[in-house]
């Protein structure tokens, strides 16, 4: 069913959903960005249509509402402990099909991998109810067409703003009732279907062709670019890693908490052991773990789709004005050149 | 829901000094891992650690732990009678039924390396039988290094030993590189029926494994057991991973024909 709702409707809507759910969604932050006068937009909790940003990406992804930045695993007091605690009510979050792309991606990780679920994600991931923000961007750093991400049916609602109000279409029952006598009006989605910025997916052929392509010399570049900040893997709608710590509270350690706080194999020491040993210790080296894990390791494991979604996010976030399209690029070239040699 | 990270408390039943820097832990647990496994030891307020599981039985399980950092200095003050956190166990271990039964066995590890296979020497010692023979060679770094000496020395009478020190001499133990002794094993009177298991710090793993092949053993009987950095151990955290493979899941134990490939 479709609707057209005024924001005036719409936040009535939203002021009854809020017994039941938190509305989260693309907020912007006047000021906050990386350089003066910038705004940045991220994702937090909504009450009024007008505070949702519609025709622009936000900078940062929507997987930090699912596993934020840094999440309590366990409280521990004197010789007691106990699982953090979430939210009692359900989650609405308003994302666009590469975002929900990107929680398909990431929940093969959490959700299976080894045969275990990630609890702490589980319970958050139960909750949400999806609202999907139809895209009309292509941006310069989009490229959601290539990946194939620029289509989904995996929402409850589709809305798209447009002449200051909301058209809605109404895909999961349970939240009929919230718009009866409200606007009948048809309404279908539409999706991308085709960016300025296209990818060429690359094929790596065999484990022969991969290992020679890991110490092909084209890495060797972002020895000198990249600054290792890590800011494109916290920017990236699908990255996941983590790091477990514990931390006590005060002097004597009688009370504290095991955390989990996102970590960027960008980084230095993201894979150091006791006993001094480390692996991949140029930025290069990074460099290739990430790109490989975007557009290969990853499907190698799970099969179906690539883990890059094509959001941009680790474009426009980059310091050193590094685009994973042109990187992308290079390694075609590379596996083409690698190819060439070993049919010689 | 079922949360797998979450720890379990268990009372240590009694702490045994191996070398300056290394202790054994034998904690309760019902717990049954199988040879090669790992847990993830913890103090709460303090962290968490991957470790081996040195040996086990009918209610307990022994961890060899070198004392590096945070978590490990920290398990190092605890006593019998103390509590230590456990979840686990954890990955692939060494394939004991189904590869290794009835076979000419040669070991070669490297320090502490003997954690991980220590719970599998102690089958193959006690079951007379089980495997065809066993040839284990033990190099460490100097005699402070040693870890497990006496059942180094038990296993004399059981076993074709050839135990090494990198540079210092003492009695009935030789000099050198655990690669240089690689040669001295009879793979010809093996037949096809053996397998050899390298355990050690990376590059030990890496030159010995060569020196195998020099020997003309066959990538798929070589067996290797990686550490990595863990944070989670149950494939999630991605501190482990190696290309497809996670480390915590598909490992430690890789064949050679796989762990080849493992490049980081
Ligand atoms: C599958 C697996 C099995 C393992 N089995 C065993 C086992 O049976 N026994 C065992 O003792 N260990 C084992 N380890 C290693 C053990 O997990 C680490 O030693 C432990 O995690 C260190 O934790 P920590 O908190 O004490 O050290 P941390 O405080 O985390 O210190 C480690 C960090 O400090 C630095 N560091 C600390 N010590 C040194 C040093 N000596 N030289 C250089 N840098 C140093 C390094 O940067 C390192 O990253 C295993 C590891 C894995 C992955
Ligand atoms: S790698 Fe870049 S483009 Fe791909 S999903 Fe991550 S942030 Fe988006
Ligand atoms: S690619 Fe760019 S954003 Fe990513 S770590 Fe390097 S410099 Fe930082
Ligand atoms: S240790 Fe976390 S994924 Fe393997």
């Amino acid at each position: 069913m479709g609707y057209k709702v005024s924001f005036e409707e719409a936040n009535q809507i939203f002021a009854e959903l809020s017994s039941e759910y938190e509305i989260w969604a693309p907020k912007r932050f006047p000021g906050k960005g990386r350089y003066s006068d910038t705004d940045i937009i991220r994702y937090d909790k909504v009450k009024t249509v007008e505070e949702i940003v519609f025709d622009e990406k936000s900078d940062f992804p929507a997987k930090e509402v699912l596993s934020p930045i840094t999440e309590p695993l366990f409280y521990f007091t004197e010789d007691e402990w106990r699982e953090s605690k979430v939210t009692s009510k359900k989650i609405m979050i308003f994302m666009r099909p590469c975002d929900i792309a990107a929680q398909h991606r990431q929940e093969r990780i959490y959700l299976g991998n080894g045969g275990f679920n990630d609890m702490y994600y589980e319970r958050m991931h139960e909750k949400v109810k999806i609202v999907m923000m139809q895209c009309d961007l292509d941006d310069d750093t989009c490229f959601c067409v290539s990946m194939g991400t620029n289509k989904t049916d995996d929402y409850s609602l589709a809305v798209v703003c447009q002449d200051g109000a909301l058209k809605v279409e109404v895909k999961d029952e349970t939240f009929a009732p919230y718009f009866e006598g409200k606007t009948a009006e048809d309404y279908t989605p539409s999706f991308p279907t085709e960016n300025k910025t296209k990818v060429k997916i690359p094929e790596i052929p065999n484990k022969e062709v991969l290992t020679k392509l890991k110490s092909h010399p084209m890495w060797e570049e972002y020895n000198k670019r990249c600054i290792s900040c890590g800011s494109c893997t916290v920017a990236c709608s699908t990255c996941t890693c983590f790091t477990t710590t514990d931390i006590a509270y005060n002097e004597n350690g009688s009370v504290g908490e095991r955390r989990r706080t996102s970590a960027s194999c960008q980084i230095e020491g993201f894979t150091d052991m006791a006993g001094g040993h480390s692996f991949r210790n140029t930025a290069g080296d990074r460099m290739r773990y990430k790109v490989l894990h975007k557009f290969h390791d990853y499907k190698e494991r799970f099969k179906d789709y690539h883990m890059c979604v094509g959001c941009g996010r680790c474009i426009s976030r980059c310091p050193e004005f590094i685009s994973i399209t042109a990187t992308v690029d290079k390694m075609n070239k590379a596996i083409a050149e690698i190819v060439a040699e070993e049919n010689k | 829901m079922n949360n797998p990270v979450k720890p379990v408390p268990c009372k240590i039943l009694e702490v045994k000094q191996e070398s300056k820097h290394e202790y054994t832990f034998k904690v309760e647990s019902d717990i049954k891992p199988s040879h090669g496994q790992f847990l993830q030891l913890s103090i709460p307020k303090v962290g968490e650690a991957p470790i081996s599981v040195s040996a086990y039985g009918d209610g307990w399980m022994d961890f060899t732990i070198r004392s590096v950092g945070k978590v490990t200095d920290e398990i190092f003050k605890k006593e019998a009678g103390d509590t230590l956190f456990l979840r686990g166990a954890y990955g692939k271990g060494w394939p004991v039924e189904e590869q290794f039964k009835g076979k000419n066995m040669v070991l070669i590890v490297g320090g502490t390396g003997l954690a991980p296979v220590r719970s599998m020497l102690r089958l193959f010692a006690e079951n007379p039988g089980y495997v065809e023979s066993v040839t284990l060679i033990a190099g460490f770094k100097n005699e402070e290094g040693i870890v497990f000496r006496n059942e180094l020395e038990s296993w004399r009478d059981k076993f074709n030993c050839i135990y090494t020190l990198d540079r210092d001499k003492i009695d009935n133990w030789e000099v050198g590189f655990v690669t240089q002794f690689v040669s001295k094993v009879p793979f010809k009177d093996f037949g096809d029926n053996y397998e050899v298991v390298i355990v050690g710090p990376p590059p030990m793993m890496k030159f010995t494994a060569i020196e195998a092949m020099k020997c003309g053993v066959p990538e798929e009987k070589i067996w290797v057991s990686y550490e990595r950095k863990m944070s989670c151990a149950i494939g999630k955290c991605g501190h482990c991973r190696i290309d497809e493979t996670y480390v915590c899941l598909e490992g430690p134990v890789f064949n050679y024909t796989k762990a080849k490939y493992l490049v980081d």
